[in-house]
């Protein structure tokens, strides 16, 4: 062993071989596992599941959710199906949750992937209805509202707004979508009677946007400003005036520029 | 022509045929075991079997599991690789990890791989072609690469937050897609098989199945092991001709040791029988010193 003298260059070479082989191949693999992970930012979780990225994580792809549905509409995606491979989920065209009162899908979850912190099905947030109000039959002025009157959390989640004269003719029911109660269950999208479904179920962070937390809106009760505003006990001063002509409000409300 | 070893030889070519299909009795067993396992989970499943009443029998896959409704159980590797991706798990499947663990370590970690893994029956139909076509070896790897493997799909889990192996493994597209509905998996299965018959002889379940690599090492300690008697062994090397892990049969150390101590061997039961002499059988670890020191008692059954 000792007497070769070129066992260190050896070595370090055999070394560089292998770390780049590592790296190469754990590049590749780590690259494979992160496209597979985000093939599919549609699917469509059964309840209590975790944040896309984390349910990904934690998800042992074991199926005991699947087994535990009693309306089987829960699938593992195989291997090449344009979804995260071997993660449950569903498509409400064809198999929408009925929203069991309690929810043996979570509770079969061994990992906690389904996390077991939901214990009312109605607080499930397994995606969000949104109407294709240009292809809705309802809000084309004929009378359907199948997905209002078939919704488990109906008068909640989707809400009739009737409009009397909607059209020349007779009234239109406009169903609507309340992101507050909606779980995504798909009963709605299943039931729409349209040749493709006009109410759909999607992941909410694709539909839904923030305003952002630095809006205040005066006019709801619960702000801050609405609370902490107190009228002024002066008078407002008087408007100034400049060139004989009165300040800015006034003179639009008098008419005078027009 | 006449070495001990030559004789043993042709004590094994000489088999009539009742002593040739009960060398076979382990790979039987290991398929039942394998089929009755995917068959055990694709029942309750698609059949809702059901034992005891209104209890799933075996629900889940190879991956996470739950027997009688009680008895959770879980591939304790997959549950360390989602530990290392960052996501703290539920007491259940870590209980189940447990489980499975201490079972294997009792009975050998690569039980797993001969007697439960759906993918074995794969490689072993590639294996026993490959042995009856005139197939050379493309090239010679070392079969420690199942542990870089293992190391690298642990690293990997924590860098990218995903449980690395489970995303790509064919152990679990197999056992999925028998259990759950068919897809993609059957390339993957195909390539392996491809993989093991015309590129590398055990190729996959031999060098770089990480699984096979991790129950490698925690089978070191096992209970259930190969006894070897080095007073009837002739060296006709029948044994390590059909091992599909042949260093494991490294006669020298088994001198030393009395029986098989690597973590690679599966246990698969293919050495034994097939052994003229009688001189490789199972044992249980704390016997074999005793069992050795009687001049072994059942070196002269199945010599026909």
């Amino acid at each position: 062993m000792s007497d070769k003298s070129i066992t260190r260059r050896d070595f370090l070479v055999k070394t560089a071989q292998g770390a780049s082989l590592a790296v190469t191949g754990g590049l590749l693999w780590a690259y494979l596992v992160r496209q597979e992970a985000k093939a599919q930012p549609y699917a469509l979780r059964p309840p209590g599941a975790l944040a896309e990225m984390d349910f990904n994580a934690a998800c042992i792809k074991c199926g005991q959710c699947v087994n535990a549905c009693p309306p089987d509409i829960l699938k593992l995606a195989p291997a090449g199906a344009n979804l995260p491979i071997g993660t449950p989920y569903f498509e409400p065209r064809t198999g929408a949750c009925i929203m069991c009162p309690d929810i043996p899908c979570l509770i079969a979850c061994p990992t906690g992937a389904l996390a077991p912190e939901l214990k009312d099905i109605n607080k499930a947030r397994m995606g969000l209805a949104v109407i294709d109000i240009e292809n809705c039959l309802s809000w084309k002025g004929l009378r359907c509202e199948v997905c209002h009157r078939d919704c488990p959390l109906k008068g909640k989640a989707i809400t009739l707004e009737t409009d009397p004269r909607g059209l020349s003719k007779h009234a239109v029911f406009r169903p609507m979508v309340n992101s507050d109660y909606c779980t995504g269950c798909g009963i709605c999208e299943k039931a729409c009677p349209t040749e493709v479904a006009a109410i759909r179920i999607l992941p909410p962070a694709l539909v839904q946007g923030k305003i952002g937390d630095h809006y205040r809106l005066g006019w709801t009760f619960d702000t801050e400003i609405t609370q902490d505003f107190k009228p002024s006990e002066q008078a407002p001063p008087a408007p100034e005036t400049s060139g004989g002509k009165p300040a800015g409000m006034d003179y639009l409300n008098d008419g005078g520029g027009l | 022509m006449n070495t001990p070893a030559d004789l043993s030889h042709s004590k094994l070519v000489s088999r009539p045929l009742g002593a040739r299909l009960w060398s076979w009795r382990y790979v039987v067993l290991r398929r039942l075991s394998q089929f009755g396992i995917l068959l055990l989970f694709f029942g309750t499943a698609h059949w809702a079997w059901e034992w005891p009443a209104k209890t799933p029998l075996l629900t889940g896959n190879l991956s996470a599991s739950e027997l009688f409704g009680r008895i959770p159980m879980a591939d304790p590797f997959a549950v360390l690789q989602i530990f290392l991706s960052g996501h703290v798990l539920q007491q259940k499947v870590i209980l189940g990890a447990a489980i499975v663990l201490g079972f294997y370590l009792l009975v050998g970690g690569r039980v797993f791989c001969a007697w439960a893994c759906p993918v074995n029956m794969v490689t072993d139909l590639a294996g026993w072609l490959r042995a009856r076509l005139p197939i050379p070896a493309m090239f010679v790897v070392s079969r420690n690469i199942r542990y870089f493997v293992l190391a690298a799909s642990l690293v990997l889990s924590a860098l990218t937050g995903l449980a690395a192996f489970e995303w790509v493994s064919p152990v679990g597209m197999m056992h999925r897609e028998i259990i759950f509905g068919l897809g993609a998996g059957a390339m993957a299965l195909t390539a392996i098989f491809l993989f093991d018959l015309l590129i590398l002889k055990n190729g996959w379940c031999g060098h770089l199945c990480p699984l096979g690599g991790f129950w490698s090492l925690v089978g070191r300690t096992a209970l259930v092991r190969v006894r070897f008697d080095k007073t009837t062994c002739t060296h006709c090397g029948e044994c390590a001709r059909v091992c599909p892990e042949p260093q494991v049969l490294n006669l020298k150390r088994l001198e030393e040791t009395g029986f098989v101590t690597s973590g690679e061997c599966s246990n698969c039961g293919r050495c034994s029988p097939l052994c003229p002499e009688g001189s490789l059988a199972f044992d249980l670890r704390p016997l074999i010193r005793k069992h050795g020191a009687e001049g072994s008692i059942s070196s002269v059954r199945r010599t026909k």
